[in-house]
């Protein structure tokens, strides 16, 4: 994206069933704290609630958490599901995901995958380099 | 075991060490039984569950020959939600962090060739937490096992689940009936059962202190307790057989502390506030489970060690259960060997260690004394928080508490706190943020669980729906609606016989819902 100067916006969710919020909610804080936009959606979001919140709030960027190992059936979904809504938007996966899965994510167009005890430079850096706004690093 | 009770060098040892009240007295800080492990060692409980029933039976089998005494069965999402495997949301999740149950069949593939009159078992399960209580009944009496001699424990804890864990189906006051529904059955048809394991794992987990841990829990219990009083309960008709679970963490005599404390309390305030007169009734017997949330995937092994030493502090606490956590599980779903491993930590310490040979071998450490003071102190100002804005209630405290998002907030707020600790490098987490030479997690064999799996519970899930009597189905369905809608009728006599007619966990929810309605819970961050 272009640098507007404008902070960027976030939507946090967590997809289907899976009740362990505590990582998005620590992520939502780091996020406000770096002076982001975050819209928290908290748990039991579908694909449809995901896109209509990132139509509806111009977002940036989308953060799902995930802990319950439906992360290659999940993943690809709320990106083709993003791609078929026209929306340009990165996908940034939290959460217990196993490193052999990467390249699987990554072939599906998910953007960064943030694994357990991330700190918080890596989390915000990780967002601000998946919305554009600084050099890979 | 050893008998003979010296140390390794030879000193005979007495069973306790120390001044009274002594362990197996009131108010129990040191313990519910006068000589601890010596007569009865912990349960050695592993919790486990993945893919289909058959997977599951497979581990069951595997760690009852390793040497388990006990089975503790984990639930995939859509069952703990109470939806079927087929449910559009159930998609990824099917038997993926845990055991898929649909029906009663799975039930019975779950528990296949083994003993239900022989083990106990407990299942880690909520909302839809007397379904599956019918279902296991179900189960056992068409194997000839009556209910009376089932033994086990039920989580049914539904508190917790809008506080902290969030896998609510109903509101609280219709979910809280049902709790006291499972306990007033339980109390007049199967002595041997838990019917609630009132649950600090899950607050703790989500990010709370000790305290907060311990004083949400035990209001929690003051709720049931309050709730089956009020159904008409005698308090030591269904006090003794309430059980807890609580999460050992890494700061090690704060832990033990909050174990006694939670002892010394439960026994004050079931006798002093509740007029509980059995002593059963003022002992809280308790499971620990390591702290999953305390390991990382920095090199996993380390995990090992924090798990040796957790599970230590709940010995020492005198736990009567215990489930080691495997060192992969910030990876993945325990390994087969890794879970092995885990309860070869439980070994070392019941066998090698000699720590069960004295009773509270702890009790008189000035330091020990005097942080479990200290933690119930504080827990007491969250009972009399509780109590104020509940109208001297602990019960409507507690509603009131969670509709108004105090719980959630307070363990958000811990939880933040904890980050940044760790993110500031003031709390190191060794592997994490010092000491992260070799961190490399590639070389460790984890479990998948593929998605052939969800299609074949699909089909099997479809096979069932398609060779069942519809009109039994549909007849016992009306049956707990009926029920459901009289707050006085105790619905397990039809969900029993919604379950025999092999309604679906999904379906008996969704009737339900309509009664009962659905929780939404407000986001608090």
């Amino acid at each position: 994206m272009v640098d507007t100067g404008l902070p960027i916006r976030i939507v946090l969710a967590k997809l289907g069933f899976d009740g362990h919020d505590r990582g998005l909610k620590v992520v939502a804080r780091m996020l406000r704290d770096a002076g982001m936009e975050v819209v928290y959606l908290g748990l039991r979001q579908t694909t449809d609630s995901v896109i209509k919140a990132v139509e509806q709030e111009d977002a940036d960027v989308v953060g799902i958490s995930m802990h319950n190992a439906g992360h290659l059936t999940l993943g690809p979904m709320i990106v083709a599901a993003l791609d078929e809504a026209g929306l340009d938007v990165p996908v940034v996966i939290g959460g217990i995901v196993p490193d052999v899965d990467l390249p699987d994510l990554e072939a599906a167009g998910v953007a960064a995958v943030l694994g357990p005890g991330a700190p918080v430079d890596e989390v915000v850096s990780t967002v601000r380099a998946v919305a554009g706004l600084d050099g890979p690093n | 075991m050893d008998d003979s009770h010296s140390t390794l060098s030879g000193i005979p040892l007495l069973p306790v060490y120390g001044e009274g009240p002594l362990p197996g007295e009131y108010p129990y800080t040191r313990g519910v039984h006068a000589d601890m492990y010596r007569s009865r060692l912990w349960t050695m409980r592993m919790f486990a569950g993945f893919g289909t029933a058959t997977d599951t039976n497979g581990r069951f089998k595997e760690l009852l020959r390793s040497g388990s005494t006990g089975l503790s069965t984990a639930f995939d999402m859509p069952t703990l939600m109470g939806r079927d495997s087929d449910h559009p949301w159930s998609l990824g999740e099917v038997g993926r962090a845990g055991v898929a149950v649909d029906t009663v069949e799975d039930m019975a593939d779950l528990f296949s060739d083994i003993d239900l009159g022989g083990v106990s078992t407990s299942m880690t399960i909520n909302g839809p937490a007397a379904i599956l209580l019918a279902m296991y009944m179900v189960v056992a009496e068409q194997g000839g096992v009556d209910r009376s001699r089932l033994a086990g424990t039920l989580q049914n804890d539904i508190l917790k689940e809008y506080q902290a864990q969030k896998e609510y189906i109903f509101p609280p006051r219709p979910s809280v009936r049902l709790v006291t529904d499972v306990i007033r059955f339980t109390a007049a048809e199967m002595p041997r059962w838990n019917p609630v394991s009132v649950s600090g794992y899950h607050i703790r987990e989500a990010g709370s202190t000790a305290v907060q841990e311990l004083a949400f829990t035990l209001a929690n219990g003051f709720a049931y307790i309050e709730s089956a009083v009020a159904a008409g309960l005698n308090v030591d008709a269904f006090a003794p057989r309430l059980s807890f679970f609580f999460n050992s963490h890494v700061d090690f005599f704060e832990e033990i502390g909050k174990f006694r404390a939670a002892r010394r309390i439960w026994a004050r305030w079931l006798r002093d506030r509740y007029g509980a007169v059995d002593e059963r009734s003022l002992k809280l017997r308790f499971h620990t489970q390591t702290a999953g949330v305390s390991l990382t995937a920095q090199q996993p092994d380390t995990n090992i060690a924090r798990v040796a030493l957790q599970a230590l502090a709940g010995v020492l606490g005198g736990t009567q259960s215990l489930h080691t956590d495997s060192h992969d599980e910030a990876l993945a779903l325990p390994s087969e060997e890794a879970a092995r491993t885990a309860l070869r930590t439980q070994q070392v310490i019941a066998h090698e260690t000699g720590v069960t040979a004295v009773a509270d071998p702890l009790g008189g450490s000035a330091y020990v004394e005097w942080i479990t003071d200290e933690v119930e102190r504080r827990a007491e100002e969250v009972f009399s928080h509780l109590d104020e804005i509940g109208g001297g209630s602990i019960l409507e405290g507690v509603y009131e508490g969670i509709q108004s998002g105090w719980f959630m907030g307070e363990i958000a707020e811990s939880a933040y706190r904890f980050e940044r600790e760790v993110n500031s490098g003031e709390r190191i987490m060794v592997g994490v943020n010092a000491f992260t030479e070799g961190n490399d997690s590639s070389g460790t064999e984890l479990l998948r669980v593929s998605q052939e799996t969800e299609d074949d519970q699909c089909a099997r899930l479809a096979t069932v729906r398609s060779e069942r009597d519809s009109e039994a189905v549909a007849g016992s369905l009306g049956r707990v609606v009926a029920d459901a809608t009289d707050p006085d009728v105790n619905l397990m006599p039809s969900l029993i016989a919604a379950v025999e007619a092999r309604t679906t966990v999904g379906e008996i929810v969704e009737a339900l819902e309509g009664v009962f309605g659905s929780y939404v819970e407000t986001a608090v961050v």
